[in-house]
C-alpha cells in the first residue's frame, strides 16, 4: 500500500510540472501588455513601466521566468498579484467559499440522486423509474448556465425564496441556491449510476440468500443490496468534490460566489500571469491528491481491490 | 419419443426455469447469419424508440444547419430595428425580438451551423488525438504507456473550459469556429484516450491476438487490424457525448465572452447577450437555450441508446 502510494506521488510529478510548463507558457503568449494595463487608460511615465517591470520579472525571457516561478513554488511562494495582494492570501479567501459551495452541493446530490436511484433501481420499468430516467437526461443536457439562470429567475426573482447573488462573507443561505444548480448534472449521474449498480446488486446470489433465508425485504434493501451498490457511486461523488474543488467558474460568476473559479476567472480576463498560474498548480495540486484518495478509497470500499507492491 | 411439452427444436423436456429460458441455452441455429456485435446491436437499436427520436431530431437539426434558406427568409443579423428591442412575438416573427431587434427565431436557425460546426470539429479532434493516444498507450505499454499516459494526465487535470479560457484569450485577435475548436478540443481529448487505453488492454490479450501474433501478423498490423476493430465500441459512445458536450462549451466560452465575436451567429452568443434582461425579456435567453438543450439532449439520447445496445450487461437492467 505505501508502495503504491509512493508510486502515484513520483507520477505525479511529471504531470504537475508538465501542468505548470503549459499554463504558464499559454498565459505568457497572452496578447497585451499587464503592467500597461495595470494602469487603465492613463499612460504611466516610462521609468515606473520598467521598475515594474523588473520587480516582477517580466523583463526576463520565458524560461527564466519560469524557473523563478518554480523556484518561488517550491519554497511556498506563491508570488503576489498585479494589486500588491500575495497570492496566498487570494487563496486563503477564496478556498473556503469554494470548499463550502462544494460540500453543499455534493450533500444535495448525494441525497437525493442516491434515494431516486435507490427506488428507481428497485422498481425498474415502473412510471417512476421511467420518469426519473427522462428528467436526468433532460438535466445532463441543460447547460449549467441556463440551470443557473433559470433558478435564479425562479426561486429568487419570481419566488423570492432566495437571494439572487450570494452578499459578502458568502454565508450558507446565501450558497443553497448556487449548491443545488451546481448539484442538477451529477444528481442526473447519481441517479443513473444507482440505479444501475442496484439492479446488478439485486440479481446477486447473496441477495437470493439472504430472502430465502427469510429476511425481510426492509432489512435486504438497506443492508445487503444498497450498501453494496454504493462503491461505485460514492467513487463518483469524490471524484466530482475534486472537480468542484478547482471552482465552478460559471455558476460562480452568475451567482457572484468570491470562490475560486470566479477569482480565477477574472484573473485570466485581467491578464494576470501569476496568479492564474499559482491558482492552477494548487488547483491541480488538489485534483491529483483527491484522485489519489478516490483510489485508495475504491480499496477501503471493495475488498477485492488490492494495490500490490 | 418427444413428449407434447417440448418445443420443436428440444430433443427432450427439460422443466423450465425462470431466469434463463431454455430456448436460449438449447437452440443455436446452426444454418443462420453468424452475428457480431455490431449486427446484435443493430437489431436492437431498431427496437428502440429513443433511437429513434434521437436520430430524427440530429437529422432535422443538421438539415437546419445546412439550408437555414429553407426555415426562414428574415435575415438574422441586417433586418434588426432598435424599436422592437426586447419585443414580443408579430406578424412575419413568430419568437419575437432580441435585444438589438433582431428576430429571435431567424437567429436561432442561423446559430444552427454554428454550434454543429464546432461539435463536428471537436469531435474529429477528440476522437483522431484520443484514438491515437490511447491505442499506442494501451497496446505497446512500458515507457511509451508511462510517456503517453502522463502527457493525457497533465491535459486531463487542467478543467478544460478554464484551459479554452486561456487559449481564447491568447488568440483573442482570431475567434472564430477553428480557432474555439481548438481550444475546446486541445484538452478534451484525454477521456476518450483513457477508455480506448483501458478497453484495448483488455482485448490485446485475447485469443484471436495471440492467433495473429502466432500466424505472424506484424505487431502495428496486429493493432490496427484485430485490436482496435474491437476495442472501438465505447469510443463511439463516449464520442457522442463529447458532441454533446463540445456544442455546451462552445456556448459556455461565448457566454464567458471569450466566445466567437459577437458577429457571428451563435446561441451561446444570444444567450450571454440575453442574461442582463432576465428579469424584463426572459423569452430572449430562454429561447435559444432550448434550441440548445434539444440539440444536446438529442445527442446524449443517442450515446445512451447505443451504449445500452452495445453493452450486453445494461440489456438487463432494462
Amino acid at each position: 500500500m505505501t508502495g503504491y502510494i509512493l508510486r502515484r506521488l513520483l507520477q505525479a510529478i511529471p504531470v504537475l510540472l508538465g501542468t505548470t510548463f503549459l499554463i504558464y507558457f499559454m498565459v505568457f503568449a497572452m496578447p497585451g501588455d499587464p503592467i500597461v494595463a495595470l494602469f487603465g487608460d492613463k499612460t504611466p511615465p516610462p521609468q515606473v513601466i520598467e521598475r515594474l517591470r523588473a520587480e516582477y520579472n517580466l523583463d526576463k525571457p520565458f524560461i527564466v521566468q519560469y524557473l523563478i516561478f518554480l523556484g518561488n513554488i517550491f519554497q511556498g511562494n506563491l508570488g503576489t498579484s498585479f494589486s500588491g495582494q500575495p497570492v496566498s492570501d487570494i487563496l486563503a479567501q477564496t478556498f473556503p467559499v469554494t470548499l463550502r459551495l462544494a460540500l453543499l452541493a455534493v450533500f444535495f446530490e448525494m441525497v437525493a440522486g442516491i434515494a431516486i436511484g435507490l427506488v428507481s433501481g428497485l422498481r425498474k420499468g415502473s412510471i417512476f423509474d421511467a420518469s426519473a430516467l427522462v428528467v436526468s437526461l433532460i438535466l445532463i443536457s441543460l447547460p449549467i448556465f441556463v440551470v443557473a439562470f433559470v433558478a435564479q429567475y425562479v426561486f429568487g426573482i419570481q419566488l423570492g425564496w432566495f437571494r439572487t447573488t450570494v452578499s459578502a462573507g458568502a454565508p450558507i443561505q446565501d450558497l443553497i441556491l448556487p449548491a443545488i444548480v451546481l448539484a442538477t448534472v451529477s444528481f442526473a449521474q447519481i441517479v443513473r449510476l444507482t440505479r444501475a449498480s442496484v439492479i446488478d446488486t439485486d440479481g446477486q446470489d447473496f441477495v437470493r440468500t439472504a430472502a430465502s433465508k427469510g429476511l425481510s425485504r426492509t432489512r435486504i434493501v438497506p443492508v445487503h443490496i444498497l450498501r453494496n451498490s454504493l462503491i461505485p457511486v460514492v467513487t463518483y461523488l469524490a471524484v466530482d468534490f475534486g472537480v468542484l474543488m478547482v471552482g465552478a467558474t460559471v455558476t460562480e460568476g452568475i451567482f457572484n460566489v468570491p470562490g475560486v473559479g470566479r477569482t480565477l476567472y477574472q484573473a485570466i480576463i485581467r491578464g494576470e500571469g501569476p496568479t492564474v498560474v499559482s491558482f492552477v498548480t494548487v488547483m491541480v495540486l488538489i485534483y491529483l491528491v483527491v484522485n489519489l484518495l478516490v483510489d485508495l478509497l475504491y480499496a477501503v470500499l471493495d475488498p477485492r481491490i488490492r494495490y500490490a507492491k | 419419443m418427444p413428449s407434447s411439452r417440448t418445443r420443436p427444436d428440444q430433443q427432450h423436456y427439460v422443466a423450465p426455469i425462470e431466469e434463463t429460458p431454455l430456448v436460449a441455452i438449447d437452440s443455436v441455429k446452426a444454418e443462420g447469419k453468424p452475428t457480431n456485435l455490431w449486427t446484435d446491436a443493430w437489431r436492437d437499436l431498431r427496437k428502440r424508440p429513443m433511437f429513434w427520436i434521437s436520430a430524427a431530431l440530429i437529422v432535422f437539426v443538421v438539415i437546419v444547419a445546412l439550408f437555414p434558406g429553407w426555415f426562414t427568409q428574415t435575415p438574422p443579423n441586417n433586418d434588426c430595428q432598435l424599436a422592437n428591442s426586447n419585443g414580443g412575438p408579430t406578424e412575419g416573427h413568430p419568437l419575437g425580438f432580441t435585444k438589438q431587434g433582431c428576430d429571435i427565431y431567424s437567429r436561432i436557425i442561423h446559430g444552427t451551423s454554428t454550434s454543429l460546426s464546432v461539435g463536428l470539429i471537436v469531435t474529429f479532434l477528440v476522437a483522431v488525438l484520443g484514438i491515437a493516444f490511447g491505442a499506442f498507450a494501451g497496446f505497446y505499454g512500458g515507457w511509451i504507456d508511462s510517456v503517453l499516459s502522463r502527457i493525457g494526465d497533465i491535459f486531463f487535470s487542467i478543467p478544460y473550459i478554464l484551459a479554452a479560457v486561456v487559449i481564447m484569450s491568447v488568440l483573442s485577435a482570431y475567434r472564430n469556429v477553428w480557432v474555439i475548436s481548438l481550444a475546446i478540443g486541445l484538452f478534451a481529448w484525454p477521456a476518450t484516450a483513457r477508455v480506448l487505453r483501458a478497453e484495448i488492454l483488455r482485448v490485446k490479450n485475447s485469443d484471436f491476438v495471440m492467433a495473429a501474433t502466432a500466424l505472424g501478423v506484424s505487431r502495428f498490423r496486429i493493432l490496427l487490424r484485430h485490436v482496435l476493430p474491437n476495442s472501438i465500441a465505447p469510443v463511439i459512445v463516449i464520442t457522442t457525448i463529447s458532441l454533446a458536450s463540445a456544442i455546451v462549451a462552445e456556448a459556455t466560452l461565448s457566454f464567458l465572452g471569450v466566445g466567437l465575436p459577437s458577429t457571428t451567429m451563435s446561441w451561446g452568443n444570444d444567450i450571454s447577450q440575453a442574461q442582463t434582461d432576465l428579469r424584463t425579456a426572459p423569452q430572449t435567453l430562454i429561447l435559444p437555450s432550448i434550441a440548445l438543450s434539444v440539440t444536446v439532449l438529442s445527442f446524449i439520447m443517442l450515446g445512451e441508446v447505443v451504449r445500452d445496445a452495445l453493452d450486453p450487461k445494461a440489456r438487463a437492467r432494462r
